[in-house]
């Protein structure tokens, strides 16, 4: 039975061109019903999917559709073809729904903005790429996905084009993914050499023949390149630093692509990959350990951003290395389903800052904010749910799926990597009600400073509103936070977990994936139902749980009760305090270290030299040989006949010559 | 019978004899006139050999030669007129517009 599942990916491809190619001479309405409508119609369309994947019996997933053969070259071939099973089923639902509520709320959002078709044909391409990369049946199908939503990212970051730094952070962003893609493509390459074919299916087949690797081998090299390609896409150490800068598009692109679903292409990969990772243990380490340098790497970051989106970017590079965490302790469904709670609470943040900035006329430092909680109590609850979910609290969604992580990575063993986890809660926490606090509460700080000049985000689009102080966003704008509000909510439930009382439903919905192709001994010690690690488990529930208190009170206690503190305690850290708030140099770090020497080398050497010297020097020499030997030929054609005359006797008599010498024939 | 080399040789002279005379004179008519002393050593030259070889295929050459250079002079005496018309001269190192 065919799903004809290549309709999700095409509707959005449909509004794309459309609103693309003829959106210019359009109204407004007719752009929003061809992008909404394409988008609104592959979500459902998904729905139906879902309700039809429930009836397959066990045996048909993954439902495998395969519609033509791409390319052949050789004996290796790769199709269009789309893979259904739980986790893309999971992703399918999280792009569609997730990205129909953004583009709802770009309506809104984008409302004064020129470029009005543009941006919505830039998000249904968005859409589609992403859409073929979670449904791929094959890895090439994957990179096409994976190559356009980076280029969807480009043209979405770089959206004000006109703006300097919004079009070098795309280029930024761009550049810094394509890093990343080389790893992955020579992941695919070894795939190719060794497998033959880059099909899901086959691979796996072929990969679970395999044993696992105690030291490093093929498929550990194949996992750490897939890493790599999926540490630039999913921003994590050391490919991160595009994220931040990724702000600079507007709000509702970085609620979608750059916190709730691109940035998941990787941790979506390293699952997919799930029998290459069982079986390459030093791979796996490394993805965990990256993860969870990262989770805390870009919490400490966050806490001292002052530019409110910086700080959700920071959270999401954050939140990321959790995900990564929970791939690389083998728990890949905890991964996704902090994927998926993430995709829930990262974009109700972002659009709820993108409600606040929205009514504050362009507004984005938080230290001219304060005392929101007045002007806009709709967005305030919603950020409020938001915050206190990302934190952690119980019975909201992120309490599940971070637990979940943190406590695989407990039981597999890897006590500092938890407690680094848990670290790293506590300081998410912090920087979140930081913003919360620094937003809603305390006195409004706009009047004074709205002037200063922070031309940001649509800071000059929004020049009619003038700062008439600020205001609620409009209702469009608002009911889809509402409606992921509540997601934020219940959207953990699912992974109600057993130690509570629950069944992990989520997990074991995921389990057929990751435990197909797994290998022998994985299978097997998958259990953590013992009464003595329940145990266990629920106090590391309550240790996180403190934590996340803990930051929360701190944050409440430097921001809310004694705000003269952080100036005090920022001068009293001094160099550490500008070093962490310039990001560990980082930047400036890769700037000299990588992008200085190769710029100096490609213009000293392959530019002044090469291209210059060699290439260019190479066809003007012979231009100009050219022109010097046809110069003195060109003194035969006198004009004089007898000199002609003269010149056809001398031919004549070489011929003659030649002919004697060498005898006639 | 007088020997083929002979009438090579002759032949050889005049044409030798045609080809200065077209390099080192400037009047048109006289150039002409050596190109006709050229194709009339070849003329001979092919003649000769028709006697000794005994085969007809030399003698209609000539006669095809001959043909064309009647055609030649015709068009070539034309010319000649033209070129004398519009350039009052008959040097051929003043008609010399086809250079560059």
């Amino acid at each position: 039975m065919s799903l004809h599942l290549w309709i999700i990916p095409l509707l959005p491809l449909a509004g794309a061109a459309i609103n693309g190619l003829l959106g210019k001479r359009f109204p407004k309405a007719v752009v929003d019903a061809i992008a909404l409508g394409s988008t609104a119609a592959a979500f459902l369309y998904a729905l139906w999917v879902a309700v039809q994947f429930f009836r397959l019996p066990a045996d048909q997933i993954p439902h495998i559709e395969r519609y033509a053969t791409w390319m052949t070259a050789g004996t290796f071939s790769a199709e269009y073809g789309i893979y259904l099973d739980q986790l893309s089923l999971v992703m399918l639902l999280i792009v569609t729904g997730v990205g129909f509520l953004i583009h709802v709320y770009s309506v809104g959002y984008m409302e004064h903005e020129g470029g009005y078709y543009r941006f919505f044909a830039y998000l249904n391409i968005f859409m589609f790429f992403m859409l073929t990369l979670v449904l791929a049946n094959n890895y090439l199908l994957m990179f096409v996905g994976w190559e356009g939503v980076g280029l969807a990212s480009y043209l979405l970051i770089g959206f004000w084009f006109l703006k300097d730094s919004a079009a070098n952070a795309g280029k930024k962003a761009f550049i810094t993914n394509r890093v990343g893609d080389f790893g992955f493509l020579i992941a695919l390459f070894l795939l190719i050499k060794h497998f033959g074919t880059l099909q899901y299916d086959t691979v796996f087949k072929a990969v679970s023949a395999y044993p696992v690797e105690t030291s490093a081998g093929l498929l550990t090299a194949i996992g750490l390149l897939m890493l790599f390609g999926a540490t630039g896409k999913s921003a994590q150490i050391p490919l991160y630093v595009w994220l931040p800068d990724a702000m600079e598009g507007p709000t509702p692109v970085s609620a979608l692509i750059h916190a709730a679903t691109m940035v998941t292409a990787g941790v979506y990969m390293v699952a997919r990959s799930n029998a290459v990772f069982d079986r390459a243990p030093i791979a796996l380490m490394a993805v965990a350990v990256i993860g969870t340098l990262t989770a805390i790497f870009a919490a400490s970051i966050g806490i001292l951003q002052t530019d409110i989106k910086k700080v959700l970017a920071y959270s999401t590079i954050s939140q990321l290395g959790y995900m990564f965490m929970g791939c690389g302790v083998a728990a890949y469904g905890a991964g996704i389903f902090h994927l998926m709670t993430h995709a829930f609470f990262k974009a109700l943040l972002f659009l709820s800052a993108g409600a606040i900035i929205h009514g504050l006329g362009g507004e984005q430092d938080m230290r001219h904010m304060g005392g929101l909680r007045k002007y806009m109590p709709k967005a305030f609850w919603c950020m409020t749910i938001a915050t206190f979910t990302i934190a952690g609290f119980p019975l909201l969604a992120a309490f599940f799926s971070k637990d979940e992580i943190l406590w695989k990575t407990w039981a597999s063993g890897n006590h500092i990597l938890w407690l680094i986890g848990v670290v790293a809660a506590g300081m998410t926490s912090f920087y979140m009600f930081r913003l919360w606090f620094l937003t809603f509460f305390g006195e409004y700080r706009g009047e004074l400073a709205t002037d200063a000049g922070h031309g940001h985000d649509s800071h000059d689009a929004h020049g009619e509103h003038g700062h008439a102080g600020p205001h609620e966003s409009p209702m469009i704008m608002i009911v889809p936070l509402m409606i992921l509000a509540l997601l934020c909510i219940v959207g953990g439930w699912v992974g109600w977990p057993r130690v509570l009382a629950g069944s992990d439903l989520f997990d074991h919905f995921l389990d057929p994936v990751f435990t197909t192709y797994a290998p022998a001994p994985a299978a097997t010690e998958a259990v953590s139902g013992h009464e003595e690690e329940r145990g266990t488990e629920i106090a590391l529930m309550f240790i996180s749980v403190a934590a996340a208190t803990i930051g929360g009170l701190g944050a409440w206690y430097l921001y809310y009760k004694r705000t003269d503190l952080p100036a005090r305690m920022a001068a009293a850290a001094g160099g550490l305090y500008t070093f962490v708030l310039d990001k560990y140099k980082v930047d400036e770090f890769y700037g000299a270290a990588i992008i200085q020497p190769i710029i100096l080398i490609s213009t000293n050497v392959l530019w002044k030299g090469v291209d210059t010297a060699v290439i260019d020097g190479a066809v003007n020499e012979s231009a100009a040989g050219a022109q010097d030997i046809s110069d003195g030929l060109r003194q035969m054609q006198s004009g004089n006949i007898r000199s002609y005359a003269g010149w056809v006797a001398f031919g004549a008599a070489v011929v003659i010559a030649f002919m004697v010498w060498r005898g006639v024939r | 019978m007088v020997p083929l080399s002979y009438y090579l040789v002759l032949s050889a002279i005049l044409f030798a004899c045609g080809v200065v005379g077209f390099l080192i004179k400037r009047n048109i008519i006289t150039i002409f006139m050596s190109i006709e002393l050229m194709l009339n050593a070849v003329n001979l030259t092919f003649v000769a050999f028709a006697a000794e070889l005994r085969a007809l295929s030399g003698h209609v050459f000539v006669f095809f030669v001959m043909v064309v250079a009647a055609a030649e002079a015709a068009v070539g005496l034309a010319i000649i007129i033209s070129v004398f018309r519009t350039r009052e001269t008959l040097n051929v190192d003043r008609v010399n517009l086809l250079k560059l």
